[in-house]
């Protein structure tokens, strides 16, 4: 082994390695005990905001209506937090230091700085729930001004994005050892390439949140009198838009690495997927302005600009992601000769390994339901149809949740193992939890939308108007969507609980993996160390792929006639 | 060029594609991943805000 004899004098640590058993790549011992606590306080959050969640949209069931009026804003308010910033923004740090020192074969970098950002987080997400719960900061995670908070919730985020920037500097700088080192051979790897859409991206939200937060702290701390409404929405959408797309990025990257690590799939491209991931670093961030589409005071080049001319192309590059990994799980299942018709590659799929099925889950709910909403949304004329209704969680929950979190908890199932180096328990309920999660999201993601569809507003504690000055009916069908969206919510939270479960026992009570179990069970599948390297499919033949795409593309063009159509109808010209 | 001994011959001798290139390089995407949406989303946007006249 080649000794850097300067790197003491340079102030480096000695990096302690040990070799992963089943990939063969060095693991570093600092990486992997930051993956372990990011990703362990990130379910932690996960299962408070889901919970939240549950009472959210039980209070939403308009025969439930469980909670009070004060009660239903405060922890709509926590739920946002917890699992839109905390749960996600932790895990997404775990993926960074995999993607970066575990990939690359690398030490990391500064791992004391790592730490500090950990703590950071930590503490500052610890800060924002204690002020959200004590009740004075029911301002919705969004936080609009004049709305005011308590000055430690603005503290509470202000610290954890300190703590996130950090540890974005932590992969960048492991990235240059990396390099320097000459750890890996060409090109970093896709998965990693992903990791560092998802960093850039960051590196702007957080600016953005600087920019925003640190004003609207002073000013609720008095040293600033006031602070204009528009602006505030503007930059606070700079970073609370583009923080989704570290997400859209990150989860990307993970499904490239499933794919790879469960079925030895090669990207059919890699150029192509790279330039994919190149037009999310440089347009993704601007359909920010969606959020802004009704605002007085900003001209329609602004808007549509920003939201339709630019974001295609971010769009676009979805699409080819979206394409490219069942494509490569296809030309992986075809070479092990699942050559008949045009889908067995596909029904032989380890569908019964919860990453696999996840993943599956998380590609379909994120492009058919999350995607195709999101442009017609993203629309500026339509966009009128459903600006600020149940239209948009419903949206989101369909990206965030569908895509993202089952994502997320996707690739958990493979962290336990390779990381964590813990047998899953509860085999059989790990293996039911993706179906059941995924129906229980894509349900409360359809019901919300219909019921958005139908004009019923977000953030609304009533629908019935029972003690309103002026009343307001809406149509039977909105109560009835309201009622399954609570159903479809249980499900989901049922699912949520059973991935916690599974989870939290393997970690905290599982058996070790033992080399026999290795040799019995491995969790990568045949080919699987392709994960680690750069390269593309050759000559692939995908006839499954394309049947898949064109049904996409067929109920994206309906989808987005109709509500041509619908607006049509709603907003008469004659 | 004495750095050559680092890599292996081939690697070397062949001209890498800009766009390889730039995609090789995270701080060049780094810098144009903000410096775009700063200026196309946030600058524009702010300068338009700027000109609503204020009510009295
Ligand atoms: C058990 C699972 C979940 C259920 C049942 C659930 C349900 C809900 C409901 C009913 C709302 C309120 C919509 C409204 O009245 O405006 C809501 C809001 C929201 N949810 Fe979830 N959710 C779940 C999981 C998640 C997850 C995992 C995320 C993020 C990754 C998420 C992110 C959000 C956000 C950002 C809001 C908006 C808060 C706001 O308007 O300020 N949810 N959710
Ligand atoms: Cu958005």
């Amino acid at each position: 082994m080649a000794v850097d004899a300067q790197a003491p004098a340079r102030g480096f640590y000695e990096a302690k390695f040990r070799t992963c058993p089943e990939t063969g790549l060095k693991v570093c011992a600092q990486a992997e005990a930051l993956i372990k606590a990011n990703a362990v306080v990130a379910v932690v959050f996960l299962a408070v905001g889901g919970f939240f969640g549950l009472l959210v949209a039980l209070t939403r069931w308009p025969a439930v209506h469980l909670l009070p009026a004060d009660w239903f804003y405060l922890l709509l308010t926590a739920h946002g937090a917890d699992v839109l910033l905390f749960w996600i923004i932790f895990f997404e740090m775990a993926v960074l230091y995999f993607a970066s020192a575990i990939l690359l074969n690398c030490r990391l970098a500064a791992p004391k700085f790592a730490w500090l950002g950990f703590i950071l987080m930590l503490v500052g997400a610890i800060v924002a729930n204690v002020a959200v719960l004590q009740g004075e900061s029911s301002v919705m995670f969004t936080s609009y001004v004049p709305m005011q908070a308590a000055p430690h919730f603005y503290l509470g985020l202000i610290l954890f994005a300190v703590g996130a920037l950090i540890g974005c500097f932590v992969f960048f700088g492991t990235l240059v050892i990396a390099k320097e080192e000459g750890t890996y051979q060409g090109s970093i790897p896709l998965v990693t390439f992903g990791a560092v859409t998802a960093a850039i991206i960051a590196v702007f939200t957080i600016a953005s949140g600087a920019i925003i937060l640190i004003p609207t702290f002073l000013w609720s701390v008095g040293y600033i009198s006031h602070i204009d409404p528009l602006m505030y929405k503007v930059v606070w959408w700079a970073m609370g838009h583009s923080s989704q797309q570290i997400n859209v990025s990150a989860q990307v990257a993970i499904w490239y690495a499933i794919a790879a690590m469960l079925l030895g799939a090669k990207p059919l491209s890699e150029k192509v997927s790279r330039m994919a991931f190149l037009m999310y670093i440089l347009f993704l961030q601007l359909a920010s302005a969606h959020h802004l589409l009704v605002e007085p005071g900003i001209s329609s080049e602004w808007k549509i600009f920003n939201t339709s001319y630019a974001l295609y192309l971010a769009v676009l590059g979805s699409m080819i992601h979206g394409m490219s990994i069942p494509g490569a799980m296809e030309a992986a299942q075809r070479k092990r000769g699942l050559t008949n018709g045009a889908f067995e590659w596909l029904r032989k799929a380890p569908w019964g390994n919860p990453a696999f099925s996840g993943t599956v889950f998380s590609i379909g709910i994120f492009g058919f339901l999350g995607g195709i909403s999101g442009v017609v949304m993203g629309t500026e004329q339509l966009n009128l149809i459903m600006h600020n209704t149940l239209y948009v969680p419903g949206h989101f929950h369909a990206t965030v949740v569908g895509g993202t979190t089952l994502a997320f908890m996707a690739i958990t199932y493979l962290l336990v193992p390779l990381i964590f180096r813990k047998e899953i328990m509860l085999k059989k309920v790990a293996q039911w939890q993706p179906y059941v999660f995924g129906i229980g999201i894509a349900g409360i993601s359809l019901f919300m939308m219909g019921a958005g569809t139908l004009g019923v507003s977000r953030r609304h504690w009533d629908i019935g108007f029972s003690d309103a000055a002026m009343s307001f009916d809406y149509p039977a069908m909105a109560f009835a969507m309201m009622t399954m969206n609570g159903i479809a919510g249980v499900l989901a939270t049922v699912g949520g609980l059973m991935f916690v479960i599974v989870i939290v026992l393997s970690v905290f009570f599982g058996k070790p993996r033992t080399p026999e179990a290795i040799a019995a069970t491995p969790t990568l599948g045949a080919g699987g160390e392709v994960v680690a390297q750069a390269g593309s499919e050759t000559h692939p033949k995908l006839p499954g792929t394309i049947i898949l795409v064109a049904v996409f593309l067929v109920a994206f063009v309906l989808y987005y006639y109709v509500n041509w159509k619908y607006l049509s109808e709603i907003w008469p010209l004659s | 060029m004495s750095e050559q001994s680092t890599g292996s011959a081939d690697q070397q001798d062949e001209r890498v594609p800009a766009m390889q290139r730039l995609l090789d390089n995270p701080f060049l995407l780094l810098f144009m991943g903000v410096a775009t949406p700063a200026a196309l989303y946030l600058i524009w946007g702010v300068m338009e805000l700027s000109q609503v006249p204020l009510a009295q």
